[in-house]
């Protein structure tokens, strides 16, 4: 089983992103669960939602306490919160951001993941660029797909035009293609370095 | 039809498939998305022959359904928590009056304090006013138990709640097999009512009844409660002869061969339990678990059959009768304790108000209750400081002030974050 949790604030499409995600591992043929941490959402309030996918029927309920990937989609929850909690050693961290890691001063979480696991990507950027609103989440999943390569960024962009019919489907999965080109450049460069 | 959805859209699929008539429904919170995407459905046309009234209120939504089910017509409503209390005596109407409403309730707790969070408080405050309770453990089964629960009220004439964890599966999205139109209508004819008010020929329902006869007209609704026992698994075997999938009935046992302890709960708490039980079975623990699917009527004798050989019973529910303890262990300890050799109970109650229950607890809890099993009512993971410095504070200070908001603050200058607001 793999488990993403993802952080963000109300009104960032955090639950949406986490519907999407298992609409991803569903259309593979996987069984993924997709539920958000249930409270009252103000928008900007912390929020945070799961997904897990598995090969069999999901029966665990509890919320994701060692998630394989964490997805952030605002940088500022880590002096709020620790985002990192029960992050698996060999797991994956996204973070939507225009800094560098060290900029945003966790290099001390990000050392502890295998040499790659950890990047950033400016989906709030690309969400502007492409959809003319900053939500992050569709950009996110693609960046994840480019990351983790769980899933397949065809997969993705399916979903995605599921959940959002046309135009505005259209843009966010050119901000998801956007967002896997650049993983995957930023993975390149780092492997020649 | 395989879809990935959340569990309110599945279920107003479900519903819309077993033609409801009217849908009477309060939209505001507490209300789940069930009632949210039944009236998409009647709007954009997909839900014919449909009546979807908005009412000023949850009595309202259930007086407008015990009219409607009276005159004949499918009715259905939703609620939850705080809106089954101010349902109260309608609910008590519907189930003495013998008409077959049927009605999801996304469990929630009930206040005070405030709190939107899941647990069963709301299903066990009515769990003797007269309506069949049946439990859905995934969103799966709470699709197929309202297609199911129609199907036994209107044999039975008598209501049904379908009771399904708010949040927890309400909110969830997952693979769901929604059925076909022509599969629902093969396992569920139209509505042919017992009683019906019909000015072609006209009778009256809810008489005044004095002693001479209230009793034996509740001794006749006790009696189709039982006849249920029977009618719940025979329909839910049609069910799966016809859908292909085993979903209701009245308990169901999970490898239970051979187990000296057994955990009985109901609910989406049975899938976190399973996985907790395959773990503790690779370490060579012998423990099954029984999941009850059928509150009301309670199915004393599958049960007392399930448990017959264990040497603990472990009954673990998300509600507590203040000052008596878990309804459900209560229930579980009335139907055993006639075996020559009973298993020991022992109560715990968790998730309240929305608490989240680990594996990590429930290992611990259920290694508990086999080596050093404590007295009375347990309470999964209390936070026993907290509970501790109130009651001194209080025993100290007799202007001790409120509970909730001493609880709070304690809380707040543990975690160094300023108190909420």
């Amino acid at each position: 089983m793999f488990q993403v949790r993802i952080h963000g604030r109300g009104g960032q499409g955090v639950v949406t992103g986490a519907e999407m995600l298992s609409v991803t591992a569903f259309f593979e043929g996987r069984h993924a669960q997709a539920f958000p941490s249930f409270g009252s959402e103000r928008t900007g309030a912390p929020v945070v939602a799961f997904c897990r996918i598995a090969d069999r029927e999901i029966r665990l309920r509890e919320p994701i306490i060692e998630p394989d990937c964490l997805i952030v989609q605002d940088a500022t929850l880590f002096k709020v919160i620790d985002v990192f909690a029960g992050l698996s050693s060999d797991g994956y961290l996204l973070v939507n951001t225009n800094k560098s890691l060290d900029e945003l001063h966790i290099r001390n979480a990000v050392d502890r993941l295998p040499k790659g696991h950890a990047v950033i990507v400016p989906a709030t950027e690309i969400a502007l660029k492409r959809v003319g609103r900053p939500v992050p989440n569709a950009a996110l999943l693609g960046a994840f797909a480019a990351l983790t390569q769980f899933v397949h960024i065809d997969s993705v962009k399916r979903a995605i035009e599921a959940a959002f019919p046309g135009q505005v489907g259209t843009a966010n999965v050119a901000a998801a293609g956007d967002a896997y080109e650049f993983v995957l450049s930023q993975q390149s460069a780092a492997t020649a370095a | 039809m395989l879809k990935q959805i959340e569990g309110s859209h599945a279920m107003a699929e479900a519903i819309a498939l077993c033609r409801p008539e009217v849908i009477c429904a309060y939209p505001i919170t507490p209300q789940t998305h069930i009632v949210e995407g039944l009236g998409e459905l009647v709007k954009e046309g997909s839900l014919v022959d449909c009546e979807y009234i908005n009412v000023e209120s949850e009595f309202a939504a259930l007086s407008v359904a015990i009219g409607a089910s009276a005159a004949g017509a499918r009715a259905y409503t939703a609620t939850a928590s705080q809106g089954l209390l101010f349902m109260a005596e309608a609910v008590y109407n519907a189930s003495g009056l013998g008409l077959p409403i049927v009605m999801t309730l996304g469990n929630r707790a009930i206040g005070a304090p405030i709190n939107i969070w899941n647990d069963h408080s709301d299903a066990m405050s009515m769990r003797d006013s007269g309506w069949l309770q049946l439990f859905a453990e995934t969103n799966q089964e709470a699709v197929d138990l309202h297609i199911q629960a129609f199907r036994i009220a209107e044999e039975l004439s008598m209501p049904v709640m379908v009771c399904v964890d708010g949040f927890i599966l309400t909110h969830a999205m997952e693979r769901i097999d929604i059925p076909d139109q022509t599969a629902v209508d093969a396992y569920l004819p139209p509505y042919d009512p017992v009683q019906v008010l019909d000015p072609a020929s006209p009778i009256s329902i809810g008489a005044m009844v004095g002693p001479e006869a209230f009793t034996e007209v509740r001794f006749l609704a006790h009696y189709k409660q039982m006849q249920a026992l029977r009618l719940i698994p025979e329909f839910a075997g049609e069910f799966a002869r016809q859908f292909g999938r085993n979903s209701g009935g009245l308990l169901r046992a999970y490898r239970t061969e051979d187990a000296e302890l057994l955990v009985v709960a109901m609910g989406s708490i049975c899938g976190t339990i399973k996985d907790t039980i395959d773990e503790m079975r690779d370490d060579g623990i012998r423990v099954g678990l029984v999941t009850i699917v059928s509150f009301r009527p309670f199915p004393v004798d599958a049960l007392r059959n399930a448990l017959a050989g264990a040497k603990d019973v472990v009954v673990i529910e998300k509600s507590v009768a203040v000052g008596m303890g878990g309804q459900l262990a209560d229930n579980i300890g009335a139907a055993i304790r006639n075996l020559t050799r009973a298993p020991r109970l022992h109560s715990a109650v968790a998730g309240l108000g929305g608490r989240s229950i680990t594996r990590a607890s429930l290992h611990h809890l259920f290694r508990q209750a086999a080596v050093q099993p404590w007295e009375g009512t347990h309470f999964l993971d209390l936070n026993e400081k907290v509970v501790g410095r109130e009651i001194h504070r209080k025993r100290k200070n007799r202007r001790s002030g409120p509970t909730a908001e001493n609880i709070l603050r304690q809380l707040a200058i543990a975690t160094g974050l300023p108190a909420a607001e």
